[in-house]
């Protein structure tokens, strides 16, 4: 058993403490928004935060989150309402939408770090999460949309 | 393309020339207004009928489906329910095919409801969700189903009311007759008990009465769930008591594990079963390649026990197979004559005779999907049933294989259609819902199959690698009088049938037979190749090589001759006119992407029309700064017009995008929205092949094996800003799709642009990042 906070929520998930946090999130909480696309921390598909950072969930384990405040995409916003979520859909981002959790856990977690990230912050953070339809022009403008609301 | 690949399968040896044996439909009569018979004022204006034409729709497994029952529902509360039954992988159809009906019918997009069919083609018609065919089948349909509700509503309300049929309107979720008013919902049961009228008798929204057809406004329907994390694609379905498979795939197409030891998976807390799969080797179509599954509780436990195995491989055939050589023996082959296609004139006498030639060679290397979701099914077979859930482009094609797999009928086997994360002409092979099903009969317990990215990149279905060899002959002067393109390629038929080691008239109709320029003397030719990886459809498939070496050649033409390549682009293509593919001696099986040439034909009009459309918009002609470069390269392919103007800039050594000009001309458009969408992921996966897309074989196995070594266009170096323009048409100039034809055009524009930031000439793909 190892004991994750995620969510807001203590769970005790039923794997050794060694399990990726990617796994324990997704087959033992049950929480599929995370999505597995790389495995080595190059896609970003499985972007989590972890105390408000943006950290691969395949590059941790769960005990390295013991003590600690995990958020998967379906924890970011109780309602989705999230302004990183709603620049997303105002900017009708998405095409195939896989690779979108990933994208929006990475830009919440630049926006709590940088409230009003250059252009050059955003390309920056945002190219470690790979979008293999290629919406990397309307990500780039839904993050400076959320951070500015325009 | 599966079901005319298995058409070729059929006819046997490649080469022949003889028709398709596509049944022919009757062509209907043109209509002119609506018949008098049903004179329901259904919508605002006069009574009108749209002209129908015919689509390869008519010709695809299955056909077309026109009864309202089999795709809308009405509740008394009314909710509209549409089925889905396209598949769902970025291109925006489980939205905009549905949309056309709901517009058509009068329904409110907010009170509609989808659901996405499961794999049952007798049923819905074909569901075969490939070559950018959704809209450009189904928009005529979907029409119709959505007036013939409507038409059934107002029936419904004259009989409820007692009134006149022609006073009554449907208008927006509601119908009306002077102060007689109901909403879908009251007369939802007596409508669709009315007969379901002919399309003769159906009148139809003329196009400025649309609310959301043509007019982008609708977003795609699966919006929220994607930014909240509630989607479900393929690896997301859990089932109760539910197992994880990962697979040890032969490194080598074909070699079987001769021995192999488990102890160190065994220790893996989890795991639960360790089995062999029977290896296959091409020609097998989506049989799976085999090897050892470790099944476990869970998916970390899987992966992990897979690669604790440790296992022998033994020989097969292709375990000397070298990228590298193969490219040289390809080269060797372009080189001489090939098996010729297509003749127009006297080539030979062209070459003969020229005052100047002028030739190149252009080359691309093997290509994998990498969809960002790596494939991943579940299946669970019981009692005498399998139930899949797939992200899968043939829903139907999956449930025939599984049934094939497992030793059962059609009948018994259901495949639930998940989204998909990415599709790009992967997910039309079902190998991976195959090994589920398997896998689940052989354990007795529902089984997931997670392929990891590893897999993806070295056990999946390539972009076949290639050579094309263009020459020009060139009077006195300058004009060109011959045209000689000799393409070199593995076929995709090589996984269905014994490798010939020639393409088939798929491959060779994606920009090669059909080029399109006026030149007198042609001759197009097709060199052997034979595949010693397993090949499969990748999206805009041979139109990528052949976009790449026709127009990276028709720009060094125009520098060889001290001209604007944006002139001879438009003199190659030569005059306004309908290509007579008779006159032009175009093959027997020359397929139109599956549609009739009188109903697609190849127009140099509009071809030409979107070259100038993009060089326009592009700003062709103006003096760039030093280390800067526009290109042009323009395209048919999936019977769309697509040309690209790539602004090219190299910042210390790097090849970077600031802008991409895409112009398209698609026919009518019904959801602009997304075919914006399209071309700008377009730019983007065109960049990724010019810079990046390239497997190496050594000893048969593939070298590279993630994002490291396989790499993607990020958002630190993407075309920054796209810029799409579609021409405008009426829904008379048939539609045609956007979801594949946006790609070709790409990575010659940014070749023929770095040219001019950097007088280097690439001819090979990929190129690398670096200059």
């Amino acid at each position: 058993m190892a004991n994750v906070r995620i969510n807001g929520e203590d769970r005790a998930l039923d794997g050794p403490d060694d399990t990726s946090l990617l796994w324990g999130i997704r087959d033992l909480a049950g929480l599929t928004g995370t999505k597995y696309g790389c495995g080595t921390g190059l896609c970003g598909a499985c972007t989590v935060l972890v105390d408000g950072v943006s950290v691969r969930a395949c590059q941790a384990t769960l005990e390295e989150v013991a003590g600690k405040e995990v958020t998967t995409i379906e924890g970011l916003d109780a309602d989705g309402n999230h302004p990183v979520q709603v620049a997303w859909r105002q900017a009708n981002v998405p095409q195939c939408g896989f690779c979108q959790a990933g994208q929006i856990m990475q830009a919440a977690s630049l926006l709590n770090e940088t409230p009003n990230p250059t252009d050059e912050q955003i390309l920056e953070s945002m190219a470690g999460n790979i979008c293999r339809c290629g919406c990397y022009e309307r990500i780039v403008a839904a993050v400076r949309l959320a951070a500015t609301g325009a | 393309m599966l079901h005319t690949i298995e058409q070729a399968v059929l006819r046997g040896p490649v080469g022949k020339t003889a028709g398709l044996a596509i049944s022919k439909v009757s062509r209907r009569s043109f209509l002119q207004g609506s018949a008098a018979v049903f004179t329901i004022a259904a919508v605002a204006s006069e009574a009108r009928a749209f002209e129908r034409y015919e689509t390869g729709g008519n010709s695809m497994p299955h056909g077309l489906r026109y009864d309202p029952h089999i795709f809308v529902s009405i509740d008394a509360d009314g909710t509209v329910t549409l089925v889905a039954h396209r598949s769902e992988m970025g291109q925006g159809s489980r939205t905009s095919v549905p949309m056309v009906l709901a517009d058509e019918m009068g329904a409110d997009w907010n009170r509609v409801t989808l659901v996405q069919a499961e794999g049952d083609e007798p049923k819905y018609g074909n569901q075969d969700t490939d070559g950018s065919r959704s809209l450009r089948h189904h928009v005529q349909s979907m029409r119709q189903m959505g007036a013939s509700v409507r038409h059934m509503l107002a029936s419904a309300a004259a009989k409820k009311w007692g009134v006149d049929p022609s006073t009554v309107q449907v208008g927006v979720h509601e119908v009306t007759s002077g102060t007689f008013r109901a909403g879908f919902g009251e007369l939802a049961a007596a409508a669709m008990k009315e007969p379901v009228p002919a399309f003769e008798d159906l009148t139809f929204k003329s196009e400025d009465e649309f609310r959301y057809i043509g007019k982008g406004n609708i977003q795609i329907y699966d919006l929220h769930d994607i930014t909240t994390g509630k989607a479900v694609y393929g690896a997301d379905v859990m089932l109760p008591g539910m197992k994880v498979a990962a697979i040890a795939r032969p490194p080598v197409l074909g070699a079987p594990p001769v021995r192999y030891d488990a102890s160190a998976t065994w220790e893996v807390a989890g795991v639960e079963h360790v089995l062999g799969l029977e290896v296959s080797i091409p020609p097998a179509k989506f049989a799976p390649l085999g090897g050892i599954a470790v099944i476990a509780g869970n998916t970390d436990a899987a992966i992990r026990g897979r690669d604790a195995l440790e296992i022998e491989w033994g020989s097969s055939p292709h375990e000397e197979f070298d990228s590298a050589a193969h490219m040289a023996e390809m080269r060797a082959t372009a080189a001489e004559p090939g098996n010729v296609l297509r003749t127009v004139g006297d080539p030979d006498g062209a070459f003969a005779g020229a005052a100047k030639t002028v030739e190149r060679e252009y080359s691309q290397a093997f290509m994998v999907h990498a969809t960002m979701e790596p494939p991943a099914a579940v299946a669970n077979v019981a009692n005498g049933k399998a139930e899949i859930w797939a992200p899968v482009q043939s829903p139907y094609g999956t449930r025939v294989d599984v049934a094939n797999a497992l030793h059962m009928d059609p009948a018994d086997v259901t495949v639930n259609v998940t989204l998909l994360g990415g599709g790009f002409g992967r997910k039309s092979k079902c190998d991976f819902a195959i090994e589920a099903a398997l896998l689940s009969q052989k354990i007795g317990a529902p089984v997931k199959v997670q392929w990891t990215r590893e897999d993806d990149i070295r056990n999946g279905f390539n972009h076949t690698t290639s050579v094309e060899r263009i020459a020009v002959a060139l009077d006195a002067g300058n004009k060109v009088t011959g045209w000689r393109h000799n393409s070199v390629a593995p076929s995709i038929l090589s996984t269905f049938a014994p490798d010939s080691g020639y393409q088939f008239f798929i491959e060779s109709g994606m920009g090669h037979v059909d080029m399109p320029f006026e030149i007198p003397n042609i001759s197009v030719e097709n060199g052997k190749a034979l595949a010693h990886a397993r090949v499969g459809w990748f999206r805009s498939v041979s139109n990528i090589p052949r976009a790449w070496a026709v127009q990276s050649f028709a720009s060094e033409l125009a520098h060889e001759l001290g001209r604007d390549e944006l002139e001879v682009m438009l003199e190659l293509i030569g005059s306004d006119r309908k290509i007579d593919i008779k006159a032009q001696n175009f093959p027997g099986d020359y397929w139109n992407y599956g549609e009739k040439d009188e109903v697609y034909p190849i127009d140099t009009g509009r071809l030409k029309n979107v070259l100038r459309l993009a060089a326009e918009k592009g700003g062709w002609g103006k003096s760039m700064p030093e280390g800067e470069g526009l290109g042009l390269a323009v395209h048919r392919s999936f019977v769309t017009y697509v040309a690209a103007c790539v602004h090219v800039k190299v910042v210390d050594g790097l090849i970077t995008v600031p802008e991409v000009n895409m112009a398209v001309d698609c026919g009518f458009v019904a959801n602009p929205e997304r075919v914006r969408s399209q071309m700008e992921g377009a730019a983007v996966q065109g960049m990724t092949i010019a810079l990046h897309s390239g497997l190496t074989y050594e000893n048969g196995a593939v070298l590279e094996s993630n994002y490291h070594d396989y790499r993607m266009v990020r958002a630190d170096n993407f075309p920054r800003v796209v810029k799409t323009h579609m021409v405008d048409h009426p829904f008379s100039v048939h539609a045609s799709g956007a979801g594949e034809p946006g790609v070709p055009p790409i990575a010659p524009a940014l070749g023929n642009a770095l040219f001019h930031a950097t007088g280097k000439r690439m001819r090979d793909l990929p190129f690398g990042d670096m200059v």
